[in-house]
């Protein structure tokens, strides 16, 4: 280290290079553009669109989708508890239903203020609840003290597999394509990525064979494999996974001995309810009966995505099954360093499980908001999968599930040519021309992984409804000159 | 039943090695005992008073209403309308509802993940908080917003620790936050002792003794973690002090590392007011241009208190251009910190002004808790100096008291067959014996042979008095058990 004084103590060449070397294409170069972009515009600079479309993140409220109103209306209320004196009553009935009045009374009862630390799992009370909808879920039951709450399931992930990785030899196995989450955690962690490739012809499937082969060629180079994460829905290809197949990984798992991880934020985005509908790994675990006792499963959700989108508020869970009391302890311990989860987050989290019941004041406005998203999803999905299929030399598979479409581009030799030039892989190279021309910010698909020598782009299908058309019509026109921009 | 896959043999070995007291055995301990309490069993003590951490609003601290009034509105945009204006002007000041609206307008909605630094209008306020108070400028870009100050604190410190070479010099005794996330990182504590002696003072001496035999032992230490006003000892630095640990980072070429989250919990503002280590740096001139320091605060403490929104910032100055975008990358990865504690940020740093129809409730609410808090440290402080063999410190700073107790030799013996450090048996008997849960000085670090434990000042003003005396009582009892 040069030891000059004018010359900075800490520089890219002596921080910690785990740090350095981690990656996050969905928040990387094309999103810092975009902010620029964004910031030029609201200066009044001159560019060939109106304004950015931000396409490369699940972030609905920003796209003006509505918040759930019950939700809203109890986190409203638990903020300021004068709300809930009998001597405000009256006003209060003004603007808020009876039900939001009954379930913030009960939330401040067993939560006190969400201005204190609270346990470090999490307040007890919402752990019973979560409890009760997992059970509610999948027949089966689940244990309050087994359940985490998180600041959103992000947290979760980091923590869990920070417990894993015990040295850099130890594996962790990733689908190709990821969300990258997992690919930064596992390079700060300094732990060996141990990829299994999902198959785009037969709509992002997965099979047995593919994960054995990937394991055992992790266990030729030396490496442990100690775990395998599940995305399901999956992130960015959005497909869900059959019961059979789920069987077939937990056996797997059970085979090879490795930890399942089981992403499953994206449970209630699902498209395609009767053929595809969700089963969690739980569930499918315990179906399979006593020679399966002891099973080690972690189960990962969030408040972020599904119809409730408060991606804002940092909230989620994740669930322990068959892990070691010491582990259960020790995970006890780290989230013990960080005090407690951000109790609005958990709030929501229990509003997520515990909404609106038939026959309650609010049900009927929950059902509708509820079933308006859902449908409005399902609707710019199939429009944008349409879109993207319309595209010359693109395809894309529908989304089963998740928030997100993940076409594959077949690009000229010109343009392949030109990326190489510019110092970037030919996704990330069209993706910023898609920027620069429509103001539609996507992420490329080198940020997720894929096969050598594909290129893909994740685009959600967020923007607002009525403006959806607009949004499709800029990316045919702009596939469509950059496509004769670059023609062999 | 299937062979365990992850156990504690084959986890992550540095997490297995970090310990935080603060919510450690004893803390454990006391919520086995509120569950038996709330099951209606018989206990020697009617309630668990929880003095192991800074959390006001567990002990019945009230919020500041202005801001909750705000932060009410942001979950319910409804309220806003021009529709509801009626009724919500029954139930909210005009003020309350202005700032809702223009944090409305700058923030979009608190669902949506925000920007990863933090929200710019929200970044803007900080930097003008952080300039008014220092007579300095500061720069929206230099700031990020945080899940607390540990968050902020674990981020930076992940950054420096390049490799397991790599020393953090930290004060004993310190926080235990720093202490465990070093055992994470496999990083080297530098440890500098504070003189109990001098009101837990602050020598560069000291400083220059622990960089220099940490040298010896091969480590490349990198910063200085300076607690002002200190945690768990409460000292506040004087300005001269502050200069000469700045020459001292100077010097031997490390980053200043200034936790700052107790500055508005200052007890002595005309002997000891805060300083901010940005303003010190600043006004010691150009030679110090480039001098690399980051400076944290948090919302949980001080008068506000809210700690369970997880909020805070730091502040990042002389870093370089790269380690900037390094830190901007690692907190994408997360996304974003939530947005109501961004929010609680930016009204800590930008409460209601004279003329506001919120002020003057504002500023009674402010008074009212900084005022109790000094009382109730002071009662604590005297019942801690009137117990038997047991010296306590005042708290300029901060929210804690660390008094150090001298326990006859049965009882260290007792300790040792128990297998617990002293300071552990005796809070553990106290818990108990009162249901009052402190933290162990082990917890914390202290020279070799003291024994010492924190308590927070912070258990309810109208069951204060109770509360001395239950620890009165017990501390007789035990001397008198255990006596030689």
């Amino acid at each position: 280290m040069v030891n000059e004084s004018s010359s900075k103590i800490l520089t890219s060449t002596n921080m910690n290079p785990r740090v350095r070397k981690a990656e996050y294409a969905v928040r990387g170069e094309l999103a810092i553009k975009s902010e620029k972009l964004k910031a030029d515009l609201a200066h009044g600079v001159s560019l060939p669109f109106k304004r950015i479309v931000p396409c490369n993140i699940g972030n609905p409220q920003i796209l003006d989708q509505k918040p759930i109103t019950f939700f809203r209306q109890v986190t409203s209320l638990v903020e300021y508890p004068d709300l809930l004196k009998d001597e405000n009553a009256e006003i209060t009935s003004k603007l808020y239903p009876s039900d939001a009045i009954a379930r913030a009374k009960l939330l401040t009862k067993n939560v006190g203020s969400v201005g204190a630390y609270s346990h470090s799992q999490g307040i007890p009370h919402i752990r019973e609840n979560v409890a009760k909808f997992i059970a509610e879920r999948d027949g089966y039951p689940a244990d309050p003290s087994m359940i985490y709450l998180t600041q959103g399931a992000s947290a979760g992930v980091q923590l869990t597999l920070q417990m894993i990785v015990e040295h850099s030899n130890v594996g962790i196995m990733i689908p190709i394509p990821q969300y990258p989450l997992y690919t930064a955690t596992l390079a700060i962690l300094d732990a060996k990525p141990v990829p299994y490739y999902l198959d785009e012809s037969k709509g992002w499937g997965l099979t047995v064979e593919e994960l054995q082969r990937s394991y055992d060629e992790a266990a030729k180079n030396g490496v442990e494999t100690r775990a395998l994460v599940i995305i399901n829905p999956g992130n960015p290809t959005g497909q869900c996974l059959t019961e059979e197949n789920m069987r077939e990984i937990i056996e797997f798992s059970k085979k090879n001995r490795v930890v399942l991880l089981a992403d499953e934020v994206y449970q209630t985005n699902i498209y395609q309810p009767d053929q595809r509908p969700f089963h969690s790994f739980k569930e499918v675990l315990k179906s399979m009966g006593p020679s399966y006792e002891g099973f080690e499963l972690i189960s990962f959700h969030s408040i972020s995505k599904g119809m409730v989108g408060e991606c804002g508020r940092r909230g989620g869970y994740f669930e322990l099954e068959g892990m070691d009391k010491s582990i259960i302890e020790q995970i006890y311990k780290v989230s013990s360093i960080g005090l407690c989860p951000n109790v609005q987050g958990q709030i929501m989290v229990d509003l997520m499980v515990n909404p609106p019941k038939k026959g309650e004041p609010s049900y009927a406005q929950y059902q509708k908001e509820y079933d308006d998203i859902y449908q409005s999803l399902i609707k710019r999905a199939k429009k944008l999968e349409n879109t993207f299929n319309s595209l010359e030399g693109c395809t894309c598979n529908p989304a089963d599930g998740a928030m997100y479409l993940f076409p594959q581009i077949r690009l000229s030799k010109n343009a392949i040519a030109a990326a190489k030039e510019a110092g970037k892989t030919p996704d990330e190279f069209y993706s910023m021309a898609m920027l620069e021309a429509t103001g539609v910010c996507v992420v490329a698909g080198s940020g997720f992984g894929q096969v050598d020598g594909t290129a893909h782009f994740r685009s959600t299908f967020l923007p607002q409804p009525e403006l959806f058309d607009d949004f499709c019509g800029l990316i045919k026109k702009f596939h469509e000159d950059f496509m004769n921009k670059y023609r062999d | 039943m299937l062979a365990k896959i992850v156990h504690s043999k084959n986890m992550n070995a540095n997490i297995r090695k970090a310990e935080y007291a603060v919510r450690g055995e004893l803390a454990i301990r006391s919520e086995e005992l509120k569950n038996q309490l709330a099951k209606g069993e018989k206990l020697p003590f009617s309630r668990v008073v929880g003095c192991n951490i800074g959390n006001p609003q567990a002990l019945d601290q009230k919020p500041i209403t202005f801001f909750r009034q705000v932060a009410s509105l942001v979950e319910y945009p409804e309220l806003l309308k021009d529709e509801n204006a009626e009724v919500a002007s029954k139930l909210y000041p005009s003020d309350a509802i202005a700032r809702a609206k223009l944090l409305l307008k700058n923030i979009g909605s608190v669902g949506a993940y925000s920007h990863s630094q933090g929200i710019p209008h929200i970044r803007e306020n900080v930097a003008k908080f952080i300039s008014e108070r220092d007579g300095y400028p500061a720069d929206p870009s230099k700031i990020f917003l945080t899940q607390g100050a540990s968050a902020g604190v674990q981020l930076t410190l992940q950054m420096i620790v390049e490799n397991n070479k790599v020393g953090i010099m930290i004060p004993i005794p310190q926080y235990p936050l720093y202490t465990a996330t070093l055992a994470v990182l496999d990083a080297n504590p530098v440890p500098y002792y504070l003189d109990e002696s001098k009101g837990w003072g602050l020598t560069t001496r000291e400083l220059q003794r622990s960089y220099d035999e940490a040298a010896k032992l091969g480590v490349e230490t990198r910063a200085l973690v300076i607690i002002n006003p200190g945690n768990p000892t409460g000292q506040c630095l004087t300005i001269e002090n502050m200069r000469e640990i700045v020459e001292f980072c100077h010097k031997n070429r490390i980053i200043l590392l200034a936790d700052e989250v107790y500055q508005t919990n200052i007890y002595q503002p005309k002997d000891r007011p805060f300083h901010s280590f940005k303003k010190v740096l600043k006004s010691m001139g150009p030679k110090y241009e480039g001098f690399e320091m980051i400076s944290y605060h948090s919302i949980s403490k001080g008068m506000i208190g809210e700690c369970g929104r997880r909020g805070g910032y730091f502040e990042c100055e002389g870093l370089d251009e790269s380690i900037l975008e390094q830190i901007y990358k690692i907190s994408s990865i997360s996304l974003c910190p939530n947005v109501q504690g961004q929010i609680m940020v930016d009204l800590m740093v930008n409460p209601p002004k004279k003329g506001d129809p919120s002020y003057e409730q504002y500023k009674k609410e402010y008074d009212d808790i900084y005022y109790s808090l000094i009382k109730r440290a002071s009662i604590l402080e005297d019942t801690f100096n009137s117990l038997e063999g047991c010296t306590c410190n005042s708290a300029d700073g901060a929210m804690y008291l660390f008094p150090q107790i001298r326990l006859p030799k049965k009882a260290i013996e007792a300790a040792k067959a128990a297998g617990k450090e002293p300071d552990q048996f005796y809070c553990m008997a106290m818990l108990e014996s009162t249901g009052v849960c402190m933290v162990a000085g082990s917890g914390f670090g202290q020279v070799e042979g003291t024994a010492h434990f924190r308590s927070t000042f912070l258990p309810q003003p109208e069951l204060f008095d109770e509360f001395c005396s239950g620890i009165k009582n017990f501390h007789a009892d035990f001397m008198n058990k255990y006596r030689d």
